[in-house]
C-alpha cells in the first residue's frame, strides 16, 4: 500500500478518534489552562512551519523559486485584508507567472 | 434536533453563511491534494472521512513533500487535537449518545463548535441548531468543492505551471493568519519557520515539521509558569 492510502486511514482513523474522546471523557481531563495554551499555540506552529517548508524546500534542499514570490504576493494579499479564496488564487496566478516566463 | 421552525433565524443565517463560504475552500484542498500526489478518490475519502481542514492540509503537504506517512499522521493528529477539545466543551450542550454521539464528533470542528459558542445569548436550544446546521452544512459544502478542486486539479497537469505548488503555502498561510494575534504567537510562528527550515538539509522529510511542535509545548509550559533557571554554579 501507498504512503497515501496508509495518509488516508491513519489521519482519518485518528482525527475521529480524538473527536469522539472529546464528546465521550469527562470535560476535567483535558480542561487544565495549560493544555488549553498549548492547543492554541499547537496549530501557529505547524501551520507556519508548513508555509516554509511548501514554500523554501524541495525534498531536503532549501531553494528559493516562483513558489516565493506567490507566497510573498499571498502576504500583501492578507495584509490588505483580501479574504482567503483571493489570498490563494493571488498566490498562484503571480507564481504561474513567474514559473513560465522566468 | 427540534425543528427550524423553532430556530431563530440570525441562527439559521449565521450557520448557512459559514458553511457555504468554509465549504469552499474545499476546492483549495481538492486542488492541493491532487497536486501533491493523491489521487482524486483519497482527496474525497480525506474530506469525508477526516473532515478537519489543517490537518487535510497538513497530511497531504507533508507527504507531498516527501515525507512519510507515520510524520504525516502525526502532524495532521497533532493539528486534530483541538477538535478533542472542542468535543468536550459541546458534550455537556449536545447530550447525545450512541450513533447520534458518532454523527456529532464526526462534525465537531471550528465552524460547527464556534457557530454554537457565538450563539449562547439565544439560548441553549439555538446553541444546538448552530452547531447541527453548520456541521452538516461545511460537510456538505466541503465534500462537493474537494471532489471540485481535484477534478479541476487533475484536469490542469503540471501543478508548477497553474501555480498550485504556491496556492498551497498560501492556503496555510491563510490558515495561520488570523492566528497570529498577540506578538508572541508571531514569535512563535517566525521561530517555527526558522527551526523547520534549519532541519530540512539535516533530518527527514516531514520531521522538521513535527519538531516545531515542540515550541509551542515549550512556550505553553513557560507562559504559564514563570521560568525558573536552576543555574548551579560551580
Amino acid at each position: 500500500m501507498t504512503a497515501m492510502w496508509w495518509g488516508v486511514i491513519g489521519t482519518s482513523v485518528a482525527a475521529f478518534a480524538l473527536k469522539y474522546l472529546g464528546q465521550s471523557i469527562p470535560e476535567r481531563y483535558l480542561s487544565h489552562p495549560k493544555i488549553q495554551k498549548i492547543n492554541t499555540l499547537i496549530p501557529i506552529a505547524l501551520l507556519s512551519a508548513l508555509v516554509a517548508v511548501q514554500t523554501f524546500t524541495e525534498k531536503t534542499k532549501l531553494v528559493i523559486d516562483h513558489r516565493a514570490l506567490g507566497v510573498g504576493v499571498a502576504i500583501v494579499a492578507l495584509l490588505l485584508r483580501a479574504p482567503f479564496p483571493i489570498v490563494v488564487l493571488s498566490a498562484a496566478a503571480s507564481s504561474a507567472l513567474l514559473y513560465h516566463f522566468v | 434536533m427540534r425543528g427550524v421552525s423553532a430556530t431563530p433565524r440570525s441562527t439559521i443565517r449565521d450557520s448557512l453563511s459559514v458553511s457555504l463560504t468554509v465549504g469552499a475552500y474545499g476546492i483549495a484542498f481538492g486542488a492541493a491534494s491532487v497536486a501533491a500526489g493523491f489521487s482524486v478518490l483519497q482527496s474525497c475519502l480525506l474530506s469525508l472521512l477526516t473532515f478537519s481542514g489543517a490537518s487535510q492540509f497538513a497530511i497531504v503537504g507533508v507527504i507531498g513533500a516527501g515525507g512519510t506517512a507515520l510524520s504525516g499522521i502525526a502532524t495532521a493528529t497533532l493539528l486534530g487535537f483541538r477538535n478533542g477539545l472542542y468535543g468536550l466543551r459541546m458534550a455537556p450542550l449536545l447530550k447525545v449518545k450512541g450513533t447520534k454521539r458518532i454523527i456529532a464528533a464526526h462534525i465537531t470542528i471550528d465552524e460547527s463548535t464556534g457557530i454554537a459558542l457565538s450563539q449562547e445569548s439565544l439560548g441553549e436550544d439555538a446553541m444546538r441548531a448552530g452547531f447541527w446546521l453548520t456541521g452538516f452544512g461545511v460537510f456538505i459544502f466541503w465534500n462537493l468543492f474537494t471532489l471540485a478542486g481535484a477534478l479541476g486539479a487533475q484536469a490542469m497537469g503540471n501543478p508548477a505551471a497553474w501555480g498550485l505548488d504556491a496556492a498551497v503555502p498560501a492556503a496555510f498561510l491563510g490558515l495561520v493568519w488570523p492566528r497570529l494575534e498577540s506578538t508572541s504567537e508571531r514569535a512563535l510562528g517566525a521561530s517555527a519557520v526558522f527551526l523547520a527550515l534549519a532541519l530540512t538539509p539535516l533530518v527527514p522529510a516531514g520531521l522538521p515539521i513535527i519538531a516545531t511542535a515542540l515550541l509551542a509545548v515549550g512556550m505553553g509550559i513557560r507562559n504559564l509558569k514563570p521560568l525558573r533557571l536552576r543555574l548551579r554554579k560551580s
